[in-house]
């Protein structure tokens, strides 16, 4: 069976001006349908590049990205974004009612099933009260639960998070988190969120995969063996949590050195530590 | 209650002393051509009867929604087009420059040679001028529009018509609106000199009349009835502004709480 996205050979170079800089190397990766993979990356290694070549939101220089077996050449229908910067991505001369909206507009879907999408996109995220307020009257974090909203309403088959929760502060940030845990196990949906935050990633992931610095490679795959039930209080304690965070941790830190593994593929790399 | 009288007292209280200087200043005048005050609201409902509302203060009015409405479709459709592509702003640019210095009252006489000395000359004349304000104004806005937006249209599937309607020319509306602000004062002016140079009504064309026969307190009369339209129009404009960007302000009210 094939995997919903897969990601072979991403190469992206932006050249301009003389200067030609290459952001993303060489990047292979799968995601399952059902699947919540986090890609976490030192500062500056091209996560947000390669997040935009998924999404069809930029043309990659070579290499291809496919979504349920179909290469992906502009923004694909099947796609939701969540950006990081919330406050520019919601149009700020409609209501929170009308933002979850709007793409729906662009799908063929009734009246009725487009109030009925929205209604439920609010309630799960916790708006319901909010969907006849401005976007601008909110909380930064309530303002990002508006963006999952839409997102969410869309019925993707494949959820991009672009640092999502980068902006927010640390509590807000958690009750987040857990959010996105539980929309995750709820929906059965299929998720691709990218962080900075090695904590994050391996709290919020089933897999965690870790990107080299710019120009971009992958690091390693990690299988995250957390219980599926999870919780700010007690997972990030939990000895196996720390023993995860240190690994990834570690390989973050000889990616900045640069000392990527390259004698093994890297796609058959998704391997777990040894428990210590 | 005391807040709203408070806020009358603001609004009337300087217009109330400039009256009031001008009708005292005025009142002992024997100079034909500053007339007192008291002669000139005396002769007032006797010069802008019902009968010259409707052949003269009415065709100006259609003449300046026509020409600001032309301007206002044009100036936001060539501005949208030549604010979303850069090669076409870079062709259009240089001759918009010109084109905008050059002052619109002196396009009357050429206007007048080939749309000749009827209403259609006035309403181009006026939306010649008022077209440059806006037009300049949309381009800034179109260009303006937040990069972070434009990607989630696009990852959204939000294209065309409706990228149009429901990003593009809304984020614009704030620069749109100054625009039409200004053009609305330009087309005000415009229409007083497009009726004064070859006209038979129109509000400007009465003051000129007024002024030839010696008429002096009549054709002080006219220049309170502009005002008063003036004041009028920029009043209804305001509303219209006060609910069409009520989310920008809004917005920025909220953006300065939070710094």
């Amino acid at each position: 069976m094939h995997a919903l996205l897969v990601v072979s050979g991403l190469k992206k170079v932006y050249e301009g001006s003389g200067r030609r800089v290459e952001a993303v190397r060489d990047l292979t990766f799968t995601v399952e349908a059902g699947e919540l993979v986090c890609l976490v990356g030192p500062s500056g290694c091209g996560k947000t590049t390669l997040l935009k070549c998924v999404g069809g939101l930029l043309a990659p220089t070579a290499g291809q990205v496919q979504l349920a077996g179909k290469p992906v050449s502009g923004p694909p229908p099947g796609m939701a974004f969540v950006f990081q910067e919330y406050g520019r991505s919601l149009f700020p001369w409609m209501r929170v009612g009308e933002n979850v909206e709007l793409p729906l507009k662009q799908k063929d879907l009734g009246k009725a099933r487009r109030k009925e999408l929205v209604a439920d996109a609010l309630e799960s995220v916790g708006l319901s009260d909010a969907a006849g307020a401005y976007p601008w009257q909110l909380s930064g974090g309530m303002q990002q639960r508006v963006a999952i909203a839409r997102a969410l309403a869309y019925e993707p088959d494949v959820l991009l998070m672009d640092e999502p929760f980068a902006a927010v502060d640390a509590q807000t940030r958690a009750d987040l988190e857990d959010l996105v845990r539980r929309l995750w196990r709820e929906r059965g949906m299929t998720i691709l969120f990218v962080t900075h935050d090695i904590d994050e990633a391996v709290y919020l992931g089933e897999r965690v995969v870790v990107l080299s610095a710019s120009p971009t490679v992958v690091q390693e795959q990690l299988k995250v063996d957390l219980p599926d039930e999870r919780d700010q209080l007690h997972t990030r304690v939990a000895p196996r949590f720390a023993e995860l965070r240190t690994h990834v941790y570690e390989q973050i830190q000889a990616a900045k050195r640069g000392t990527p593994q390259d004698a093994v593929p890297s796609d058959v790399r998704t391997d777990t530590p040894p428990p210590r | 209650m005391t807040r709203v009288l408070l806020r009358l007292f603001f609004v009337l209280a300087l217009p109330a002393v400039l009256v009031a200087v001008w009708w005292t200043a005025s009142s002992g005048s024997t100079d034909p051509f500053w007339p007192p005050l008291r002669t000139i609201l005396k002769t007032f409902p006797d010069v802008w009867t019902a009968d010259r509302l409707r052949t003269d203060v009415r065709p100006s009015i259609v003449r300046l929604l026509a020409g600001f409405a032309t301007a206002a479709v044009v100036g936001v459709a060539l501005g949208t087009v030549i604010g979303s592509y850069r090669r076409v702003r870079a062709l259009c640019e240089p001759v918009l420059e010109f084109l905008r210095a050059v002052p619109p009252p002196v396009l009357v006489p050429v206007i007048m040679l080939f749309a000749g000395i009827g209403d259609t000359m006035k309403i181009v004349v006026i939306a010649s001028g008022c077209v440059w304000p806006i037009l300049l104004n949309t381009v800034e806005g179109v260009r303006a529009v937040d990069s972070v937006m434009l990607e989630t249209a696009r990852s959204y599937g939000i294209t065309g018509v409706a990228r149009l309607r429901s990003l593009v020319l809304r984020s614009a509306s704030p620069q749109i609106f100054a625009g039409l602000r200004q053009a609305l004062s330009i087309g005000i002016i415009l229409m007083v000199i497009s009726e004064m140079f070859a006209a038979s009504n129109g509000i400007g064309f009465t003051v000129v009349q007024f002024q030839r026969s010696f008429a002096i307190p009549d054709m002080w009369t006219g220049i309170l009835v502009l005002g008063l339209l003036g004041f009028l129009l920029s009043v209804v404009f305001q509303l219209v502004e006060r609910r069409v960007l009520g989310w920008y302000h809004g917005l920025r009210a909220s953006t300065r709480r939070s710094q």
